[in-house]
């Protein structure tokens, strides 16, 4: 089976502290780590793992700047036989439409039984690259995924829905899947694999290779457009207790006694 | 009159909360715009819907048809694209749940309409559609313009939009042909699957105990279940907890997973995503401990530590033994 994975190199930003760059776009960049989005590397680990059950092949996506070939290499590094970077100033901007535009015109000339995704991207989270792909390549899609199994020509698969509940789906290859995180277990990646990784060859795309016009990608070509970032208004925000832990564990611990909770 | 579409969600014989969640934003949008609010309802013997729906949109469209008795992203698109082919509303909303996430973008992408995901607000200026959406899991805001178009689609965030009681509309019951053909589909619904369960309720639980993303390995979880021991408690946690498999799926709290309203949770490096919050905020004494001084769990916390999580819980429990044996 060929599997395609498109991968995503995005900041680690659950744990870091997020500054909006004054011009109100972007965010101040420096102290972040970035690295493969969450949910591609739960699809990526998915793809390698079908590989070595059945055979065939994974070639890895990605689009972006020469920052994100470390991610590309993590793919290889973990077991994708192929990388393609594309890569062009042009690209700046798009949005899940432009970006399923331009992964549609490198994967149509590939051959493939599976598309991976992961279900959304950890920076602007539109979670529509996939099914967006799939509809522009002609081939039925299957979100937010859990469990896949592989029956003949038709995957069965195990889609979250909400409140813990799954259901299960069947559909024919060839296939788009966006993997949802907890499918399996990312497998950890040695740096002499990294270092391995590093030598194997990527090809390097650019817009004129997609053979899309300017006005297809970037924001030119895109439904949404990005006007102005800023802090979300808190609800109502939490007192701050201070001092040492020890300090603060007292506060803590007279206050749960004064409500009775201990 | 042109139309505001939401779509109906419903699931083993109930209509979704996100429905009426949308229809009361619907409602508000339709008297700004001068629209009509209409709701799309497909399935398999759906009349009880479309009366209990005809109280909250001026139209209720009804397609019936075996093949939409449960949702199937591929004949939901084929009827959905129909109706706005023919009538082209203004504006259709459909819920950012994962049956809106199979179906919205590739509903979009084939009719060229441009869609916003995700929306926590939204409305129109000049007649084009501006919405407000997250980035990096909620700590950003984005005011985004969608391009220009007659038509749009929007997915809207639950639990965003109370579900307000306006005064009933008593709308019109429209059926309409099915527009489904004989023709097979690529997917089917097979079944729905429920995990088994494990051995605590964490919705029982008057003291609660949410872990996340600041503990790095299942070995610091044992000093964090020591002080829900002293507490009285259970564990919870968060996403990033049960997809490592430290904790088994029914300790998760948040949309994906359990609604919990203890008298007291404590979140221990839970940054604060929106899915989480959903399934916790409504607890009475929330305390939260993160590194992060402005992680989003702040904003729903009343009390809140910026610590290292593992300095605060040791401290806590030795103090809680202290008091317990004074």
């Amino acid at each position: 089976m060929d599997i395609i994975v498109c991968v995503k190199h995005v900041p680690e930003t659950a744990e870091a502290d997020i500054k909006i760059n004054p011009e109100g776009k972007t965010v101040e960049q420096s102290g972040l780590v970035f690295d493969i989005n969450e949910w591609d590397d739960y699809a990526l680990e998915e793809a390698v793992q079908i590989k070595e059950k059945q055979g065939g092949t994974v070639t890895a996506i990605t689009i972006g700047p020469e920052d994100s070939d470390s991610t590309l290499r993590k793919c290889l590094a973990r077991g994708a036989d192929n990388g393609i970077r594309l890569t062009d100033p042009k690209f700046e901007g798009s949005d899940s439409y432009a970006i399923a535009k331009i992964l549609h015109k490198v994967i149509k000339d590939l051959p493939f039984n599976l598309i991976l995704t992961g279900a959304q991207a950890g920076d602007d989270g539109y979670g529509a690259v996939g099914p967006i792909l799939a509809h522009l390549l002609g081939i039925p899609h299957v979100t937010m995924v859990k469990r896949i199994a592989i029956n003949g020509d038709a995957l069965r698969v195990n889609r979250e829905l909400e409140g813990g509940l799954e259901e299960v789906v069947e559909v024919k290859t060839p296939a788009a899947a966006s993997i949802q995180t907890g499918i399996n277990e990312p497998r950890y990646v040695s740096i002499m694999g990294i270092r391995k990784a590093m030598q194997k060859e990527t090809k390097i795309l650019t817009l004129a290779d997609t053979g899309l016009s300017e006005n297809e990608v970037g924001e030119a070509g895109s439904w949404i457009k990005l006007q102005k970032m800023f802090v979300p208004p808190a609800e109502k925000q939490a007192e701050f207790l201070q001092g040492s832990p020890e300090e603060i564990a007292a506060k803590i611990a007279e206050m749960l006694k004064a409500r009775g909770l201990v | 009159m042109t139309e505001i579409f939401v779509l109906t969600e419903h699931r083993k014989g109930q209509i979704r909360d996100i429905t009426f969640e949308m229809l009361s934003k619907g409602r508000e949008l339709s008297e700004k715009t001068n629209t009509e609010l209409t709701a799309v309802l497909f399935g398999r013997d759906v009349k009880e819907y479309a009366k209990a729906l005809s109280e909250y949109a001026r139209k209720v469209l009804v397609i019936d048809d075996l093949k939409l008795e449960n949702f199937n992203s591929e004949t939901y698109q084929k009827a959905l694209s129909t109706l706005i082919t023919d009538r082209k509303p203004l504006l259709t909303l459909i819920g950012h749940t994962s049956y809106g996430l199979d179906l919205a973008p590739s509903l979009a992408a084939s009719l060229d309409i441009p869609l916003a995901t995700d929306c926590i607000d939204l409305g129109f200026e000049d007649g084009t559609l501006n919405v407000t959406r997250q980035m990096y899991g909620g700590k950003v805001n984005v005011n985004a313009v969608l391009r220009k178009s007659e038509s749009y689609i929007a997915t809207i965030r639950q639990a965003t939009f109370p579900a307000k009681e306006g005064s009933p509309i008593n709308g019109e019951i429209i059926e309409l042909p099915t527009p489904l053909s004989e023709e097979a589909e690529k997917k089917h619904f097979i079944e729905y699957i429920l995990p088994p369960a494990g051995g605590i309720d964490i919705t029982a639980a008057d003291v609660l105990i949410g872990i996340g993303r600041g503990i790095k390995d299942s070995n610091e979880i044992p000093p964090v279940e020591d002080l829900a021991r002293t507490l009285g408690g259970a564990l919870a946690c968060s996403r990033p907890i049960v997809d490592k498999g430290w904790l088994p799926n029914d300790r998760q709290v948040g949309s994906s997973g359990k609604t919990v309203k203890p008298k007291l949770y404590i979140a221990l490096g839970i940054s604060g995503a929106f899915q989480h919050v959903l399934g916790m905020k409504s607890s009475d004494l929330i305390i939260a401990v993160n590194k992060d001084a402005n992680a989003p769990i702040f904003g729903v916390a009343d009390y809140g530590v910026v610590e290292d999580l593992f300095k605060v819980v040791p401290a806590l429990k030795n103090k809680l033994e202290e008091m317990k044996r004074s």
